[in-house]
């Protein structure tokens, strides 16, 4: 497990030297706050953006409920289609297949396509000890990579630097991996994006593997979906002959039309488009056109644990968008390498420890304190995914952890903590409006603190799960949002309406917290998410 | 169909009107006003309009598209709501490589193609197919979260919408 980075301090001593950084803070300010303004602009240009959001968070909650079989659905649809699937139940083995695959075509390097599962898994690393080069070619990728920095965002990587900065490290290191900058090369934007075409079409033009991420996976098609701006993807995606693509089995939609409604929220939420410039779907092999050797690594690596959790099971519905990095009033202070993940802000605050589990190292157990519980986050959020519930329930279970372990006798109070944890990051609690939240909260707090005490209550599904199948919806319920020029049908009403509503018994009915599996597929036999009690 | 120019033109990509009859020509010129004489051109299979000097593409290699200036293709559906044109990389498209290594692409576009919103697009797209989606051209808000355009897929884009 590699969701955070190896020998990170917890987030409070990390934000502190962060919050020393003028040049960070300054950086950050200014491209959170273009980025918010965008966003801001393009939502209120729907009407229905909230049924959208409702529909968004429906459509994975149902696809999260019923993981296991559109799992197996998407092997067989992508086995038809001529890909070959792969199952992985940790960093280590999806690493293990992209090496392998990488290997037998006797490469010594492969072009990626920004993919946060890659990132998540330590897939660079993991590919450099078997002598593979990875050549990021997303541009902010590229200026990580090639400052030798970490990533602190999980739409923009290098938001941290400044165009000043960007110059600087083009200039010196591009020689060193391949063709290096123009030497007149300014810090003007456009020179430097196009310092990166140059430097890096040889790369696309002579790669024979690539491999990327997804988006979204289609269970009924075995289509997957990359979103993207500059064109690297379509090249990786396009050029090679081998592509291999690493997704976390929390990316499948079970049908094509739902792509739909993530095509509306995902590029609104994340760069604040209208439409992303470039949006890639293929379905396996297409004769003739693109790779003809098409691989897909489905991937755990904790996400069965996460989905376990009653409260933080929510997460999986996160479609990466960073909406709510650019409106949290912590990010925007400390930056994303404060929280020593890969998935900083606060969706990492709440993935991080879900994936992990608390209670493991102290660096995790400090995320779910990143933060001042103001909200801003769930109502930025595309699929609704309520993280402040998410984070005291967290806070909760750290808690719960380091009174079980040996030798802990002093049990801080979970919202002492949680003040102390944020206090010298802001300059005023008023100014975030932690007032009128923070309270509010608390009461939850105790709520949840409750349920997971009383044996026999039953936790409901978070979110919007009540709205029942989004087919449904589309064709009886004014949520689903109709097409705006009738034209284009619906999907025919489902048989019966849903039980909804109730907890997914991943252990004892009232039981908080069960853990769920995903069987290893056994000489063809289909892999299963297979319930076991904790 | 003002929607769907107004969204395209917002992109900073260049949208041309003619009538389906003048869509040769039309086609000349903007390749004409947008590329240095002597420039390569490629199409695709059975586009159904002449482009002077074209190439047919019959599985250039990477390397080779990359001596090409500009592509010309139709498209399958256009959506008014986000400027957005879909390929599917069937008859008149071409291999997705063709619309990705060269820095032109002109994209015709009929106006029976263009639906109103997303949604609609979908109802009428083959999964099975590829999908190309683009709206404008190439860019990339990486550097301080502004937008540049140009960056790899090609930095001009200009439809030709057939009215
Ligand atoms: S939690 Fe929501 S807002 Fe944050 S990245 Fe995920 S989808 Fe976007």
């Amino acid at each position: 497990m590699t969701t955070t980075f190896v020998g990170m301090p917890p987030f409070p001593s990390a934000a502190r030297t962060a919050l020393a950084d003028t040049q960070l803070r300054t950086n950050l300010a200014h491209a959170t706050g273009t980025i918010r303004a965008k966003r801001t602009a393009v939502v209120a240009e729907i009407d229905d953006w909230e049924e959208l959001r409702l529909a968004g968070a429906a459509i994975k909650d149902n696809a999260l409920m019923h993981l296991g079989s559109h799992l197996v659905r998407l092997e067989t649809a992508l086995a038809e289609r001529g890909a070959t699937v792969h199952w992985a139940r940790d960093a280590a083995e999806a690493c293990a297949v992209v090496s392998t695959v990488a290997r037998s075509h006797g490469v010594d390097e492969v072009v990626k396509v920004k993919s946060m599962a890659t990132a998540e898994i330590g897939l660079n690393e993991a590919l450099a000890a078997q002598g593979i080069a990875a050549w990021e070619t997303d541009l902010a990728e590229l200026i990580v990579q090639l400052g030798d920095d970490l990533p602190s965002h999980i739409l923009v990587p290098a938001i941290h630097r400044n165009r000043a900065e960007i110059r600087d490290i083009f200039a010196s290191a591009m020689g060193e991996v391949g063709r290096a900058a123009p030497d007149d090369l300014t810090d003007d934007p456009s020179r430097l994006a196009e310092a990166a075409r140059l430097h890096l079409r040889e790369k696309f033009l002579r790669a024979r593997v690539a491999v990327s991420g997804a988006n979204f996976a289609v269970a009924e098609t075995g289509t997957l979906v990359v979103v993207e701006s500059e064109g690297n993807g379509r090249m990786c995606l396009t050029l090679p002959q081998v592509l291999v693509s690493v997704v976390g089995i929390e990316k499948v939609v079970p049908t094509w039309s739902d792509l739909d409604v993530f095509l509306q929220l995902l590029p609104r939420s994340s760069t604040g488009e209208r439409m992303n410039p470039y949006t890639s779907t293929w379905t396996g092999v297409t004769p003739g056109d693109g790779p003809q050797e098409v691989h897909v690594v489905l991937l755990d690596n904790g996400r069965t644990r996460a989905l376990a959790d009653t409260v933080g099971r929510q997460a999986l519905r996160c479609i990466r968008c960073s909406a709510c990095l650019n409106v949290c009033p912590v990010y925007e202070r400390t930056g994303g390498h404060a929280y020593g993940s890969v998935y900083p802000g606060p969706i990492g605050a709440i993935l991080n420890p879900l994936l992990t589990g608390v209670g493991v190292d102290e660096q995790t157990d400090s995320l779910p304190y990143a933060s001042t519980l103001c909200g801003a986050c769930f109502d930025a959020c595309p699929v609704r995914i309520d993280i402040p519930s998410v984070l005291v329930d967290l806070r909760a279970q750290v808690i719960d952890a380091h009174r079980s372990a040996p030798g802990h006798r002093h049990v801080p109070n979970a919202e002492a903590l949680a003040m102390r944890a944020v206090s010298w990051v802001l300059s005023s609690g008023a100014r975030l409006g932690l007032a009128e939240r923070g309270t509010g909260l608390l009461g939850r707090a105790s709520t949840l603190l409750g349920q997971r005490t009383s044996p026999g209550v039953a936790v409901r599904w978070p979110g919007c799960l009540a709205l029942g199948r989004r087919g449904r919806m589309r064709a009886t319920c004014p949520l689903r949002r109709p097409s705006r020029s009738g034209a284009g049908g619906g999907a025919p009403p489902a048989a019966a309406p849903r039980q909804v509503g109730r907890e997914r018994s991943f252990g004892h009915p009232g039981s908080h917290r069960g853990s769920a599996v995903i069987g290893r597929p056994v000489a063809g036999a289909c892999p299963t998410v297979v319930p076991v009690l904790a | 169909m003002d929607l769907f120019v107004e969204r395209v033109e917002d992109y900073r990509a260049t949208v041309t009107r003619c009538a389906a009859t003048d869509a040769a020509a039309v086609i000349g010129s903007v390749l004409g006003a947008g590329l240095p004489a002597g420039s390569k051109v490629v199409v695709p299979p059975d586009l159904p309009w002449e482009v002077v000097d074209g190439v047919v593409d019959s599985g250039l290699s990477a390397t080779e598209l990359d001596c090409f200036a500009a592509v010309v293709t139709s498209a399958t559906v256009a959506i008014a709501e986000t400027g957005t044109i879909v390929l599917t990389h069937g008859a008149g498209q071409g291999r997705r490589a063709i619309t990705l290594v060269p820095d032109m692409h002109v994209c015709v576009v009929r106006a029976d193609q263009v639906v109103a919103d997303v949604p609609d697009a979908f109802a009428l797209l083959d999964p099975v197919r590829p999908h190309t989606w683009i709206s404008g051209p190439s860019a990339t808000s990486d550097i301080e979260l502004s937008r540049v355009e140009g960056v790899h897929g090609p930095r001009t884009l200009h439809v030709v919408l057939l009215t």
